[in-house]
């Protein structure tokens, strides 16, 4: 499914795995078969020439390269903030709490492609005077946990990592941190709260961490797949990454498709690919049946129906334009039988059951928009309940101390956007309009 | 200073100000929950949302610094909606359970519900609720009303200097709970109930017994530590119900410890007495004050006072300034200057024992060093201070013995046992001298310096203070309840004078100063020595004789040989037994004064209530005392007169000069630190049951180090005999590292404990 070693990409062709390029080698994840495609040769050539930040930084500007996250921060300038005149530690930190409902991307790379990561990570500290690391990985996920402990411990022996890398001078320790599973982990304030040993919960911002990070340190913290394309770009030149994709989206981005597809699973494509070509590539709906939605980028993006998305390409603009976001790229599919209104019920849950609690709209707001959900779905939905749902929706989001307020709006507020009749038909109904027939 | 607009009114404020304190500076109302000026910044509750024009999104004014050019709207339609959807969402969990909510009518979120709530609620849901938790005796709490604005926890973390609260759980199930099975113990406690700005923590003691606007507001000054904390006494049928602080930045800022804020259960206890009283036949009897003031008269005008001293006066720290006033002019007119009110010291001294610098000045120093002090129970809201200086400024260095500062970021912390101290300043002053050059004449000193070798620690100490600008070194007054008292703020006093430090002594009760400053005792007499001297008759004053002075035998073997006793005191008790006659006088609250705080501020204050029973005022009592015994010049009509003249006497202050040296020899061995617990230093506090209810807290036990338990061959909660020149008593033994080697901490003025008396040496046996 996956080609490897090609570096001749346009838009046409079907994958392009940068971030998993090792994915289809045997032994994947090990130190040798990451060595065999060209692996730490950057950090090498980067100490040996003592290539500037600077420039560096001015390489990853070129390519694009968007933060994965979520977020779609261009990295580069996001580099340049992190003040290199600072004494004392300075971190990066490597966010792979990945925990929304459907996405699991960065657990893959970790799992097939650690050392990619590791070598992405060394290379950002380089550029923005880093001497410590850390990869907090989801706390939910263990295997992924191991294999990175694993690679750690490959790269220490070989000297990618500690004192002096390479013998060429640079020293810098990277750990992996294990979460306990809390999604709002994957924001970054918590995250670092949880790396200090505290509670997960958001700070408030400013300041941001490039500036008061961990311990009160500058602390850079980007996506795992971020991280793992860095050595790419570096090897081949910000160029030909831009290339790769269109314009405002360089690169790759991985899709994880999930949903009612007949071959889910992660599909690293060009940028611009059009939704439809992903949809063929994962083999299409599942059992013959029409497509209903999409959730291109995970909950926190808005649903996209059938119509709209059949017209959307896969990148930053082509899907704002479409009225979401290339979000993480958990690609949600949904067939025709799919109720809208339970799939709500269940996405809300997630969010009020997520939330941190620390502040009113959020911690009020969720668990008071999940129970009308219910209700509905319990058959004893009222006909104000809707604008009740738009309302309170609208009073959570831009008020909260960080994004979990507004990732939870966005469902209700799209799903009823798009199919307010279902939720019409189910309150008048006392059932789902999927159920209409029995 | 930047320009900015609030409201459309053009301003000019300091950078790195908030919004809200810009808005609170200029009245305009925010607002808040989470938000306190004297706490960090949560951003928590987001009520305080305003709108900031060019920012898509409402600003917390609590967290929001001001910027160049920045125009906020608090009052336009967008700030509104945002603010009412945030009250939306506040009320939707919480209960309409105001008509039976102790919080009723002082309530912030009823009072801003009302500006910014709906009339009705559109949640129609189930409705969260949080099961309580036992977190002491004096705050209760109904977390069902909590709204997780987290003041609580972070007063505890930051002024509290203890995370003793947390917010636990996540989402909906956040709620605030304590450590599995403790409760709230922090001495400054009582803070957390004024600071929830809903009915979630209460007052135990107080809650269901008025409501707040049945209350008149009174203000006094608390009189169980020497701040002077301004306080608030809530009263209603002439009761006293309740203790607030009253705020003053520069002494205690918007707290107070827990013992001024409950101690007033203590007022009306049952040991109050209404009517003099008469010792018959082992009973006692009440009488009318004519017949009390008779016979005294009678008693008194027998005694020869041709010859001086026949007469002994003590009186406690405690007296205000006017009573100490009539008493010294009591004591001259019957020929006496045997009087004071030194009751646990051994040291005396008494040049310099105050401040040295205003409270608030405290934390302008660049480095600091405490000797000798158990801060948190001695001067609990002091201690706040300290904790936040030392955390704050890395150059706090304490030399104690009983570590309080456990979670306190100190320069230097030095545990060693109270004989150590002078080592320790010696070797301090030794390593200032080396490059200061300072001259000391004394030849006792010079000597000792030369034997001294300063340690690591000294050096650093010494060097902190000669590195900074301005530096201060304060002891703590259990200095003077050593035998080498004298002699360690000597040697203080030199390095202070050498480095040119800042030097304070921080006085232990609420009008130490101020008697001092009257100079009370004008020969400086010991009340020791005047324990020792058999007298015809003693007059004691406001204090307990056995718990409150330092050896409950000496004092009664004095009393027994003397032919008239006379107390002057709120309570009676089996301690009053030597006495002849006990006249009722009443606690502060009953009384107009003066207190004299540690930084030499005057503060006068009237009596909260009249007088309960026939009961008065000290100074009322001493004056018709004198026109008894038909002394001149005690026709006072206000005790306001009676300060107009004790502020000429403070003028005619004498100064003490400073005694050299005198060594003296320690034996080593197993030492006594004598800590008297914050809730036990005086008649009233003692009194105060809530405040002595909490389980936790280490009664009728002594701590010792784990290390001298193993060399001394003790295990924890054994049972051991301690013995001291006055008696003996049984005790658990309770490890704690805290304590340094060598030593046993004793708890004070407790009823297992006062027996001993307060030594420095004791010995201790398996029992």
């Amino acid at each position: 499914m996956l080609n490897n070693n090609s570096h001749k990409a346009s838009i046409n062709s079907e994958v392009f795995p940068i971030c998993l390029r090792t994915s289809n080698l045997e032994d994947s994840s090990s130190l040798q078969t990451y060595l065999s495609i060209g692996g730490y040769e950057q950090i090498q050539r980067i100490l040996k020439d003592k290539i500037s930040p600077e420039k560096l930084i001015e390489e990853i500007k070129i390519s694009g390269l968007r933060g994965r996250g979520g977020a779609g921060f261009p990295t580069g300038i996001k580099w340049s903030f992190i003040p290199n005149d600072s004494d004392g530690t300075k971190y990066i930190v490597c966010n792979s709490d990945e925990g929304e409902p459907g996405t699991f991307k960065d657990r893959e790379i970790i799992k097939k492609n650690p050392h990619q990561l590791i070598e992405g990570m060394i290379i950002a500290a380089y550029i923005m005077g880093a001497q410590v690391g850390y990869n907090y990985i989801h706390g939910e996920i263990w295997e992924e946990y191991e294999s990175f402990e694993k690679a750690l411990a490959e790269a220490k022996k070989a000297n990618f990592l500690g004192k002096s890398i390479c013998g060429l001078g640079f020293d810098f320790e990277l750990y992996a941190f294990h979460g306990y599973g809390a999604y709002i982990c994957g924001e970054e304030t918590a995250l670092i709260e949880s790396i200090e040993g505290k509670k997960g919960q958001p700070r408030f911002k400013p300041p941001f961490p490039a500036t008061y990070g961990i311990y009160g340190r500058p602390t850079n913290v980007n996506n795992t797949e971020t991280y793992a394309t860095i050595p790419w770009i570096i090897q081949n030149g910000g160029e030909s990454f831009a290339n790769i994709g269109v314009e405002n989206s360089g690169g790759t981005k991985i899709f994880s498709v999930s949903g009612h597809v007949e071959r889910p699973g992660n599909y690293e494509i060009p940028m611009g690919m059009p939704f439809k070509t992903l949809l063929e590539l994962s083999g299409g709906v599942w059992k013959g049946r029409k497509l209903k939605a999409v959730i291109p980028g995970g909950p926190s993006t808005p649903v996209l129906p059938a119509a709209e998305i059949m017209k959307t390409t896969l990148d930053y603009d082509g899907l704002k334009n479409s009225g979401s976001s290339v979000g993480a790229g958990s690609l949600i599919v949904m067939d025709e039988t799919t109720c809208m209104v339970s799939t709500l019920k269940r996405l809300s849950y997630f969010f009020y059951e997520e939330s941190c609690g620390q502040c009113t709209p959020c911690r009020e707001g969720t668990g008071w928009v999940y129970r009308v959900i219910k209700r509905i779905v319990d058959g004893k939905g009222k006909p104000e309940d809707i604008d009740l749902l738009l309302d309170v929706s609208k009073k959570i989001s831009g008020r909260t101390i960080c994004a979990l307020g507004d990732a939870a709006a966005v469902p209700v507020l799209s799903f009823i956007k798009h199919f307010k009749d279902e939720f019409k038909y189910f309150i008048k109904n006392g059932k789902s309009m999927m159920d209409a027939n029995s | 200073m930047i320009k900015i607009k609030i409201d459309g009114k053009a301003l000019e404020v300091k950078p790195k100000t908030s919004i809200i304190e810009v808005a609170d500076k200029v009245g305009i109302d925010i607002p808040r929950f989470c938000y306190h000026k004297k706490l960090s910044v949560a951003a928590n509750c987001r009520m305080c949302l305003v709108e900031v024009k060019n920012f898509a999104k409402p600003l917390p004014a609590c967290a929001t610094q001001v910027m160049e050019g920045m125009e906020i709207s608090t009052k336009s339609k967008f700030t509104k909606d945002t603010q009412k959807s945030v009250m939306e969402f506040l009320l939707i969990n919480h209960p309409l359970d105001c008509p039976i909510c102790d919080q009723g009518g002082e309530c912030d979120l009823q009072d801003t519900a009302v500006a910014y709530g709906a009339s009705k609620t559109r949640y129609t849901e189930e409705k969260r609720v949080v099961f309580d938790k036992n977190i002491g005796p004096l705050i209760s709490t109904d977390l069902t009303r909590c709204i997780q604005c987290t003041r609580c926890v972070r007063f505890l973390k930051e002024v509290g200097g203890m995370a003793e609260l947390g917010l636990i759980g996540r989402g909906e199930h956040a709620e605030i709970s304590a450590y599995v099975d403790k409760s709230v113990e922090s001495e400054l406690s009582g803070n957390i109930i004024d600071l929830c700005p809903v009915g979630a923590l209460t007052s135990k003691p107080f809650r269901y017994s008025a409501r707040s606007w049945e209350l008149s507001r009174r203000s006094t000054i608390a009189c169980h530590d020497s701040l002077g904390s301004n306080i608030e006494a809530h009263v209603k049928d002439n009761i006293v119900k309740r203790v607030i602080p009253k705020e003053n930045e520069s002494i205690n800022e918007c707290w107070i410890s827990d013992r001024d804020r409950f101690s007033y259960e203590g007022l009306n206890h049952k040991d109050r007495i209404n009517l003099p009283l008469k010792r018959e036949k082992n009973q006692w009897k009440e009488i009318d004050w004519e017949e009390a003031y008779e016979l005294i008269e009678k008693n008194i005008t027998d005694i020869d006072i041709k010859k001086s001293n026949k007469i002994g006066i003590i009186c406690s720290p405690q007296s205000t300034l006017e009573e100490g006033f009539l008493l010294k002019k009591i004591a001259k007119e019957l020929n006496t200057s045997h009087i004071d009110y030194r009751l646990l010291e051994k040291s005396f001294s008494e040049n310099n024992n105050w401040l040295g610098c205003k409270i608030d000045e405290i934390e302008s120093h660049d480095a600091i060093l405490v000797v000798g002090s158990n801060l948190k129970h001695d001067q609990p809201l002091l201690a706040h201070r300290f904790r936040r200086y030392a955390n704050k400024r890395n150059n706090f260095s304490i030399i104690t013995s009983y570590d309080d500062f456990y979670s306190t970021r100190c320069l230097e912390k030095v545990i060693v046992n109270p004989s150590a101290y002078i080592n320790y300043l010696l070797m301090i002053l030794k390593q200032v001298q080396l490059s200061t050059k300072y001259k000391i004449n004394s030849e006792v000193i010079k000597n000792l310096l030369k034997a001294a070798k300063p340690s690591n620690e000294a050096k650093r100490i010494a060097k902190s203070l000669l590195s900074n600008k301005s530096k201060a070194i304060f002891l703590g007054h259990q200095i003077l309840h050593l035998d080498d008292g004298d002699n360690i703020k000597l040697v203080a006093m030199h390095i202070a004078q050498a480095v040119g430090a800042t030097f304070g002594l921080i006085p232990g009760y609420a009008n130490s100063v101020g008697l001092n400053e009257l100079n009370l005792n004008t020969d400086n007499i010991s009340a020791d020595k005047i324990l020792s001297q058999s007298k015809e008759a003693y007059i004691m004053m406001n204090f307990d004789p056995l718990y409150d002075y330092h050896s409950p035998k000496k004092i009664n073997s004095a009393l027994k040989k003397a032919k008239f006793n006379l107390a002057i005191s709120p309570y009676i008790s089996d301690s009053f037994k030597e006495f002849d006659v006990v006249l009722p006088m009443t606690p502060f609250t009953e009384t107009s004064g003066t207190f004299i705080n540690m930084e030499k501020t005057i503060q006068s204050f009237s009596a909260v209530t009249p007088p309960v029973g026939q009961s008065r005022p000290g100074w009322k009592i001493l004056r018709v005392l004198a026109n008894f015994l038909q002394l001149e010049g005690f026709s006072y009509d206000s005790s306001e007169e009676v300060k107009t003249d004790a502020m000429i006497e403070m003028d005619k202050k004498n100064e003490f000069s400073l005694n050299d040296f005198k060594p003296s020899n320690i034996e080593r061995g197993l030492e006594v630190l004598n800590v008297v617990r914050a809730n036990d230093s005086d008649m009233i506090v003692r009194r105060a049951t809530s405040l002595h209810q909490n389980k936790n807290k280490d009664q009728s036990c002594c701590l010792i180090n784990p290390t001298t338990m193993l060399e001394e061959g003790l295990i924890e909660g054994q049972k051991i005999k301690i013995s001291s020149s006055e008696a003996e008593i049984l005790i658990n033994v309770k490890a704690d590292d805290n304590v340094c080697l060598n030593a046993v901490v004793i708890y004070g003025k407790q009823d297992e404990t006062f027996i001993l008396g307060m030594h420095n040496k004791v010995k201790i046996k398996k029992a």
